[in-house]
């Protein structure tokens, strides 16, 4: 069986930047495993500006980013598969996959990094009732439906969920032409990024409805219309607030769930709270040598920071391989220490931290349950707060992140759990 | 001139048409919608009951007790998914023992073999995921789970092979006697025939009244469900009924035959005989109910909802016969729960009934096998390697949700009444089933049934009619 020393899963931005990271990290043999027709990903559908603030300074389309890094994977000779769908990883990572050029086939790897990606949720998850009528699309079918297919889905949307895939349609499908009458989000606040609703919404006088779901669907054929409402503080709709608006297209942003199917068949422990793998300060998973990165290990705002997690996760995984080469012992002294979410935060990633293999510091990416104004977020080795930093305001929508040092956990004496949570003013 | 005019390709219209298959006829099927298993055939609980729960003595407990019996061969001569996963009907209080009681000794009645009445303790220990609360259940090892789609398009396939001839977007708008036999009037043209069968499922009431005094009524009873995703699909292993109710046989858990968990239906007659939307009210009554049957049950994992309506006739019963005033008008009408199990039953009845009146004589060529869709899946590895090689549409996996090939999706265009939408491909190959529900192949099938069809991407449908999926090019 052919033998790979990495092997990533998804040529995404995450798995693009894993190998490279792995590559220049001194790996030779990677191999990246993508389903699609070319490497890229999402961002081939997302040709729409404000990638790379982060990492580039610079604003860049979606396929503009995409592409330096797939020059890179063509400099660095990075070997790999397209219109090629893994199957299953075996627990003794071995990769068996499939395409029309090579057939079926297994691999072995020495790592692996889980790249896969998310999917949407679609209708059928939020339990929307009413007919099941052609013209109800997730945002993302419907872009890539427009910006890779050429075609519209219609010509009166309205948009439930105000995730950030929802608003750029909104302005993509309006610019098209298309009339968007109205975005409703269940919630009191958007689900998607400040700037999306300014230059998304506001700017082409869309209203957004908060607090406002879809309770019925209309149309037997074709959509032609949905009633909205308004909900209460439970999310459930409100009597005689009911309001019909017709349309021949509903579009779903209504959150994205990583794609863990592949990770769970191998024994890949789960955090039902972000739907991604539990992973240590090494972006490890709970099976040896397999790493996780970008929206499959928990959804992300920003391609940037999926990258810079995908770099560490190549880096890791390279480490790994290198160690496994020296035929040294893999095992590092000293236990793993649990980070714990509490009070505000929904989850962290990584959920644990092993001080002898962690670098000089470690961020700690977190998002909050709830938004907060002016409120703190405070950090406890055992009992004893080490940090309290203010944030002026916190969202659910926008992901945060805090530097843990390794200088400060080392001196804790016999620490057992880091505990990061929201204190209010 | 036809000698039969089938009016219906659902289920009960397709057994039919393949029974009558094996004579000497010249027959047609008319559909209104653009494919088979459009109606109540492909919206339903997908199991092949037992038969202990229609009354001792009626047309409902025959046939469902001699669908059951067929379905063994019938599987393996059509190649249709079925799994005989046997069926508990629990009792959640001790007042209701006495129906478990009586639905046992109706069965007995009624010919069902194997029936056992289980004390609370042996339920658990085949379910160990249902409710507490349970007291006793009525076990039926003859019960089972069927890919409705599939058993209905694979009737239909082996009936156009054995040369039954298909109408599809042909609604039948008046039907006129004339000495020999029918004008059968629709919106496409006219057909003459000399004897009709109505299988109009929940419209047999409107056409069998074009024809007849008689007058019936069909009510639409709709049933809303809910689909779970396969990582719970083991959560039960046997269909769970409730001791069923005035309504019907109460909401029911259990696997299908693909792997999901179906979790349904509701009851609630209505008028309009297309309204298969769900509502919130029934979707939330089919959840209490559920839960009061699993401990537990995995909301988060619902990946669909739909409704569908059974076709019941007042009287609660089949009607299956020529019409009493109507000579060469056959019914297969009242085709309610159990009639996706007495499908093949009804077909043979009236098959019968035809071959009797117009002195049929079977073909010599009669094709008894049907092969359904090549699945990679069900091969070993070698045998996957090998068909890719010769045939590489194989290898490109189009839904990653259900792993569906572009071979597969190809196969369900072509062959015989070949699939014309994503509907039709997806109640096919199951691309479009699975979690993301179509999010990532649609495009995808799309654009294979346009390149296999020689159509445009404006001209793909969902389910066909003005169901299109896109609606211009971009600027």
């Amino acid at each position: 069986m052919e033998t790979y020393e990495v092997i990533v899963i998804g040529g995404g931005p995450a798995g693009l930047a894993a190998a490279v990271s792995a590559r220049e990290h001194g790996i030779d043999r990677v191999l990246i495993l993508e389903r699609d027709k070319e490497l890229g990903g999402i961002l081939n559908q997302c040709i729409h500006n404000g990638f790379g603030l982060q990492i580039f300074k610079e604003e860049l389309t979606g396929p503009e980013y995409a592409k330096r890094f797939i020059d890179k994977v063509e400099e660095l000779k990075i070997e790999y598969k397209l219109n090629t769908m893994v199957l299953n990883i075996s627990e003794g990572k071995v990769v068996t996959a499939v395409n029309r050029d090579d057939g079926l086939f297994e691999l072995q790897a020495k790592a692996v990094i889980l790249a896969m990606g998310c999917r949407e949720r679609s209708r059928g998850a939020l339990n929307i009732p009413g007919y099941r009528p052609a013209g109800i699309f997730s945002a993302g079918t419907a872009q890539r439906l427009v910006n890779i297919e050429n075609y519209m889905p219609g010509n009166e949307v309205v948009i439930l969920g105000s995730g950030d895939i929802g608003l750029i349609m909104a302005r993509r499908m309006t610019l098209e032409g298309a009339k968007v009458k109205v975005v409703a989000e269940l919630l009191p606040y958007s689900g998607g990024l400040k700037r999306n609703i300014v230059q998304c919404l506001n700017d082409y006088d869309i209203p957004l409805k908060l607090s406002h779901t879809v309770v019925d669907i209309h149309g037997k054929e074709r959509i032609s219309g949905v009633t909205i409402a308004r909900v209460d503080d439970k999310g459930k709709p409100i009597k005689s607030t009911e309001e019909y608006y017709s349309c021949d297209t509903l579009m779903l942003s209504v959150g994205l769930i990583p794609e863990n199917e592949l990770s769970r068949e191998m024994g890949v422990d789960i955090n039902p709270v972000t739907n991604g793998p539990r992973v240590n300060e090494s972006l490890e998973t709970s099976v040896e040598g397999v790493f996780a990165c970008g929206n499959v290990l928990h959804v992300h705002d920003l391609v940037d920071y999926a990258t810079l997690e995908a770099q560490n996760a190549g880096r890791n995984a390279a480490e790994y391989v290198n160690k496994y080469n020296d035929n040294s012992s893999k095992a590092v002294d000293g236990a793993e220490i649990n980070i714990i979410a509490k009070n505000g935060i929904r989850y962290t990633v990584p959920e644990k931290i092993n001080i002898n293999r962690m670098d000089e510091s470690v961020i700690v990416r977190f998002r909050v349950t709830d938004i907060f104004k002016n409120a703190y977020v405070v950090v406890f080795l055992d009992g004893e707060r080490i940090i309290r930093k203010k944030r002026l305001i916190m969202v659910p929508s926008e992901m945060e992140e805090i530097r843990l040092e390794k200088a400060k956990l080392a001196a804790h004496d016999q620490l057992r759990t880091v505990t990061i949570e929201v204190e209010k003013e | 001139m036809y000698d039969v005019i089938i009016i219906g390709a659902g289920v009960t219209g397709a057994a039919i048409a393949r029974e009558l298959s094996r004579y000497k006829v010249d027959a047609c099927v008319l559909e209104k919608d653009e494919d088979v298993c459009c109606g109540t055939s492909k919206a339903n609980s997908a199991i092949i009951h037992a038969g202990f729960d229609a009354a001792h003595g009626t047309l409902m407990a025959k046939m469902n007790v001699a669908g059951n019996l067929m379905m063994d061969q019938l599987v393996k001569d059509l190649d249709i998914p079925f799994r005989k996963n046997g069926s508990l009907v629990v009792c959640l209080s001790e007042d209701d023992r006495p129906k478990l009681e009586e639905l046992y000794e109706r069965g007995i009645a009624n010919g069902v073999k194997e029936l056992k009445l289980l004390t609370k303790d042996e339920v658990l220990e085949m379910e160990p995921n249902l409710s507490e609360s349970i007291v006793g259940a009525l076990y039926a090892p003859t019960a089972g789970i069927i890919c409705p789609f599939n058993f209905t398009v694979a009737m239909a396939e082996n009936a156009y092979q054995n040369g039954i001839q298909f109408s599809f977007n042909t609604e039948v708008t008046d039907i006129i006697k004339f000495e020999e036999g029918y004008f059968v009037k629709t919106n496409q043209k006219e057909f003459r025939t000399r004897y009709i069968v109505n299988a109009a499922g929940v419209y047999a009431d409107k056409i069998h009244n074009m024809v007849s005094n008689k007058k019936i009524k069909i009510v639409p009873r709709r049933g809303d469900y809910l689909i779970l995703d396969k990582d719970v699909g083991s959560l039960v292993d046997k269909t769970i009924f409730t001791v069923p109710g005035k309504m019907g046989k109460g909401v029911l858990v259990s696997p299908t035959v693909h792997g999901n968990l179906i979790v349904g239906p509701t009851a609630i007659d209505i008028e309009d005989k297309e309204a298969t939307s769900t509502t919130k009210e029934g979707l939330d009554d089919v959840i209490k109910k559920a839960s009061m049957i699993v401990k537990d049950l995995p909301l988060r994992y619902v990946i669909t909802s739909f409704a569908g309506l059974r076709a019941h006739e007042v009287g609660h019963e089949f009607i299956i016969g020529e019409a009493e005033d109507s000579k060469g008008f056959i019914d297969a009408a009242g085709i309610e729960s159990p009639g996706l199990t007495s499908a093949p039953a009804i077909g043979v009845m009236v098959a019968d009934v035809l071959k009797e009146k117009m002195g049929l004589a079977l073909k010599e060529n009669f094709i008894a096998h049907r092969k359904g869709i090549l699945n990679p899946k069900e091969l070993s590895l070698e045998e996957q390697k090998k068909l890719i090689r010769e045939k590489p549409e194989y290898g490109t996996v189009i839904c990653r949700c259900e792993t569906v090939t572009e071979g597969e999706i190809i196969d369900a265009i072509h062959r015989p009444l070949g699939a014309k939408s994503l509907d039709g491909v997806k109640r096919r190959t199951r691309a479009g089933m699975g979690r993301c529900q179509s999010g990532f192949c649609s495009p995808k099938v799309m654009e294979i049934l346009a390149r296999e069809l020689g159509a445009s991407m404006l001209d793909i449908t969902k389910s066909g009619g003005a169901s299109t999926i896109v609606v211009k090019r971009t600027k």
